[in-house]
């Protein structure tokens, strides 16, 4: 290990996607209801109110522990942890302490060399989750706390990292790699939001550790930690003591700040919970069956679509992505999946982040015929783009959605094919248009083709096709007398 | 569907009810029309519940104890909610926010506690019946001190569903009333599962009280008649033994080596988890009201100490005190262990007797304000708190009295075998009378 | 044996007023209970508490929450819906 090598362990926490909630019947489906209205006496905490634990997440769990390569104990056991805050209506959290689900176990990441590596897990435990706090008013009104119960009991499952990771990236990959793997499971949706939440534990080696808690998101995390590892290097480059404390993460300014002291007397006086019983649940692994896991999958993706390992590790980054991909081929795999792996991963991707669009608002169908129509080559590449641009915005926009053909049709963006007339004029136009670059191109300067090439495109919009129109272009550049 | 009323205006001088329901409603079943008082502490749907304390005042809770919700099934009409001993801490109902209840045997002495207003309620007849809670002994503890019937369930037989805990690991809902014939007809509405209790039973009681115990054998530990317990309450004690040997039983001498542990044992896991259960008491979803000008820790230490007690605040700092870090293994885990073993030497003895028995209580009821000492106060469990350890049923029963103050009867059991407890009290009760 | 400021020490972990005049009688009975707790050292053995209930667990099926009005009912502040506590400095 390098003498400054940075050492990252990680708490994560995920929102396991049952019907009703950890320990009473209450829907988890809060997120577009008002607040205070998905509550009942046991997850308000009311005096005399009990907890009675929900199957499914505990078959979530386990299944999690095995996708995992996670031991589960043969006893394990629910426990008090008791401190107080206003969104915790006990005044103590419902987890498991010393008897976890389960223990041990890997997962496996692609290493910032390349190739893989496997990080350790120290255990996956079960818990519920604390309500949600508003902090409002301001200092001369006086500050208060509005408090809603709706995600007080939501079943948690969370999984603790050795410290084994060796940068935020890995960090990064870590988290991607686990928000992957539960989703294939179907027991997460990362598309809810706050249902996942981070505790990152970063030291730079031979130095203290600091933990920055409750990152909401993933890209925060990395964020966090590039912060920290700056801070923490800076720190030591000064000659100064890094403290062991706790600090939180600001998303809006990417930066961490040290937190408040009281929450440093961390007593809390954990003991077994005593309205629970105890959890014999080790028999219940062998009938676990697992679903085919990302690895697999990209396995598969590059076996059956013939897909290049980047592209089937980008493909099966994300379950919903995965199983997109699979649809859009399915009518013709043999004939699309390559075009289809390439326009999905390398541009389908990027169109809808920068329209900060969902898959979902995509109609598979649709892009299958666009990808069609292109392996058939009645329109360029760039055509292409132009027609899946329009496709995505009238769906953003919730106009009326048109196949790819009407846009092509409507759009005039046919290739030109036979009749050269018009890329010829084109071609003309530009030349005589830009005499500089015809100079440039006599003297040898690369650019100038490309710059021509160019000029034409945006005469012809995009419609001529480019192998044509360069050898088109290069003669009649040959043919213009010096 | 309840369809009648019944109008309840008692003559409350001993201060027994915190809440009178002066229009009950019942309905059809076998207890109906019958009054029954439910203990403070007992969840009770739109009506008041406070645990007598001043932390709870005005609390309505939106739901029913399974118990209560098995009582209004069975048509009885729940006539009022009684006093307590804050919280159930305490052996006199002394420590109720609300004025102690007085023993209507004498009203200069306490009726015991913890359910001493359910206590009282029924031994002053103002109802037939009552639910009580206990822990270390506070039904049987009041049954003794007032001389009627009380049964301490086996742990898990009642569920605690809407009971506001206290010690979770060791308290029951249980049956109080002036026969032992009434007591066993509650037991019958209030015990079974209750899904939504995960530590109860699928044990429901049907049983009828009979009168024949010819052939059964009765433990009685040395513990029980030695030092602590008055000899005069331990002279008629033995007299009602007696009488159970005239009915065909026959008694055994027996010990109970772990009796040294266990008052230690019940008060570090009965203020561990007080300390605990009581934390959620921040004035903020229901209570007096938490000062939102103060900060939150400024707030909720002032609704606490506003709010509380000095018992309870006391139990739970040492709770607190002994799950802190560096106390877990020395308190709360060894006390565990000392349960253990209380629980092993009842096995052992009921390998060999089927009923152990013994005096409820060490003394008669004290005069008010006599035990101004809190382990003085401890120390008067010592004979209730095993059975709440080992989770066996145990019932009082009246035997006598000494200087015109009534003395208990205890008579405890196997596990599940609150029946047998039953019948034992129901063979004394129906020979004496 | 624990001092006054171990008694005033425990009530800040526990979030507990203690009223002044208190502290001096609450530390001598504080003494004297646990003293009698140490009985407790002599107790042998490790736990292997006996687990007789197990796997206590319900079906993952929705059940009616409270009516907002039942939740809020006993609050004693609330705004638009949600329950008003004190903000933690």
């Amino acid at each position: 290990m390098a003498e400054d090598q940075v050492i990252v362990g990680l708490e994560v926490h995920c929102q396991l996607d049952t019907k009703s909630k950890l320990f009473c019947g209450c829907s988890t489906d809060y997120r577009d209801d008002g607040p205070n209205t998905h509550v009942c006496p046991v997850c308000l905490g009311l005096p005399g109110a009990m907890p009675v634990l929900n199957k499914r997440s505990i078959e979530y769990a386990m299944k999690v522990a095995k996708a995992l390569n996670c031991t589960v104990l043969h006893e394990s056991e629910f426990s008090r942890k008791n401190y107080f805050y206003p969104d915790l209506d006990k005044a103590y959290q419902i987890t498991q302490y010393d008897k976890p689900l389960a223990e041990g176990g890997y997962l496996e990441i692609e290493s910032d060399e390349g190739g893989e590596r496997r990080i350790q897990l120290t255990r996956i435990h079960v818990e519920e989750d604390p309500g949600r706090l508003v902090h409002m008013g301001n200092a001369e009104r006086g500050k208060y706390s509005l408090v809603d119960y709706n995600r007080a009991g939501i079943p948690l499952i969370e999984i603790v990292s050795e410290p084994d990771m060796r940068s935020p990236k890995e960090a990064r990959k870590f988290l991607n790699k686990l928000r992957a793997t539960l989703e294939y499971l179907s027991v997460f949706d990362s598309d809810k939001e706050g249902s996942l939440r981070v505790d990152a534990n970063i030291s730079i080696k031979g130095n203290e550790r600091v933990e920055v808690k409750n990152i909401t998101s993933y890209k925060g995390v990395e964020k966090a930690l590039t912060y920290e590892v700056t801070r923490q290097k800076n720190l030591i480059r000064r000659g100064q003591r890094i403290e062991r404390e706790t600090r939180h993460f600001i998303e809006s300014t990417g930066i961490t700040q040290s937190s408040r002291s009281k929450e440093q007397e961390h007593d809390y006086r954990y003991f077994p919970e005593p309205d629970l019983r105890p959890l014999h649940v080790q028999s219940w692994m062998a009938g676990i069956v697992l679903p085919e896991l990302p690895d697999a999958r990209r396995e598969r993706f590059i076996a059956q679509y013939g897909c290049s390992l980047n592209h089937a590790r980008t493909l099966t980054g994300e379950l919903k992505l995965a199983n997109f991909f699979e649809k859009v081929v399915a009518a013709d795999p043999k004939g699309l999946s390559t075009l289809a792996a390439t326009w999905i991963a390398d541009t389908l991707i990027g169109e809808l982040n920068y329209r900060s669009m969902s898959l979902e608002r995509v109609d598979a169908a649709g892009i299958t015929e666009l990808v069609s129509i292109l392996k058939q080559g009645t329109i360029t590449d760039k055509s292409g783009i132009d027609v899946l641009r329009v496709m995505l915005d009238q769906r953003l926009k919730d106009e009326p959605a048109e196949t790819p053909a009407a846009i092509i049709s409507r759009l005039n963006l046919a290739k030109t094919t036979g009749d050269n007339s018009a890329i010829l004029t084109a071609i003309e136009e530009a030349i005589t248009e830009n005499p500089k670059a015809l100079e440039d191109y006599r003297a040898g300067k690369g650019g100038a083709l490309n710059f021509l090439v160019g000029q034409v495109m945006k005469k012809t919009r995009g419609k001529a096709d480019p192998g044509e129109l360069n050898r088109l272009l290069t003669k009649a550049l040959a043919k213009r007398e010096a | 569907m309840e369809s009648h009323e019944l109008t309840f205006e008692p003559d409350d001088r001993y201060n027994a009810f915190l809440t009178v329901c002066k229009k009950a409603p019942y309905g059809k079943g076998n207890l109906s029309g019958i009054a029954v008082a439910v203990k403070d502490n007992i969840s009770t749907r739109g009506i008041e519940t406070t645990c007598a304390s001043k932390i709870l005042k005005g609390y309505i809770p939106p739901y029913d104890a399974h118990a209560v919700e098995l009582l209004r099934n069975s048509g009885a009409a729940i006539v009022g909610k009684t006093n307590m001993d804050e919280f159930g801490m305490g052996t006199t109902t002394e420590n109720s926010a609300f004025g102690p209840t007085l023993n209507p045997c004498d009203t200069g002495r306490v009726p015991g506690g913890s359910s001493g207003g359910s206590a009282a309620a029924v031994a002053s007849n103002m109802v037939p019946m009552a639910l009580g809670t206990d822990t270390g002994g506070s039904i049987r503890c009041p049954a003794a001190f007032c001389g009627i019937v009380g049964l301490k369930p086996t742990y898990g037989r009642v569920s605690r569903f809407g009971l506001i805990a206290y010690s979770n690991s060791l308290e029951q809902i249980g049956p109080m009333a002036k026969t032992v014939s009434n007591v066993s007809t509650l037991m019958q509405v209030i015990a079974g599962k209750d899904r939504k209790d995960s530590t109860s039973y699928d044990r429901p009681y049907t049983h009828t009280p009979v009168t024949n115990i010819k052939g059964l054998k009765i433990g009685i530990p040395g513990e029980y008649f030695g030092e602590g317990v008055d000899p005069k309450v331990a002279g008629v004690v033995k007299t009602a033994i007696g009488r159970l040997e005239e009915l065909g039983a026959t008694t055994v001498p027996c010990s109970i080596p772990s009796m040294k542990f266990a008052l230690a044992a019940y008060y570090v896991t009965c203020t561990c988890e007080a300390s605990s259960n009581l934390a959620r008491f921040d004035g903020v979803r229901y209570g007096p009201g938490a000062d939102s000008k103060k900060s939150w820790h400024e707030a909720y230490k002032e609704v606490r100490r506003a709010g509380f007690g000095t018992e309870v605040r006391r139990r739970i700092m040492l709770g607190t005190f002994a799950l802190s870090s560096g106390y877990y293994g020395k308190y709360y885990a060894k006390a565990q262990i000392a349960r253990e073993s209380v629980k092993s030497d009842f096995a052992r003895i009921f390998s060999e007797v089927d009923l152990i028995a013994g005096p409820t209580m060490p003394s008669i009821a004290f005069k008010l304000g006599e035990k101004s000492d809190p382990l003085s106060m401890y120390l008067s469990d010592i004979l209730t708190v095993p059975a709440n350890l080992a989770g066996i049923p145990a019932i009082s029963v009246p035997c006598g009295k000494v200087d015109s103050m009534p003395v208990g009867l205890q008579i405890m059991g196997r596990p599940f075998e609150d029946e047998r407890v039953i019948d034992a009290a129901y063979a004394y009760e129906q020979a004496v009378n | 044996m624990v001092t006054e400021k171990d008694v005033e020490h425990i009530a800040e972990l526990a979030d507990i007023g203690i009223n002044t005049g208190e502290l001096d009688t609450f530390t001598h009975q504080f003494n004297a209970i646990l003293d009698y707790f140490d009985v407790l050292d002599l107790v042998k053995g490790n736990s292997t508490v006996t687990r007789d209930l197990t796997n206590i667990m319900r079906e993952d099926v929705v059940e009616p929450s409270l009516p907002r009005e039942e939740v809020l009912k006993n609050a004693a502040a609330q705004e638009d819906g949600f329950i008003k506590a004190p903000r933690v400095m």
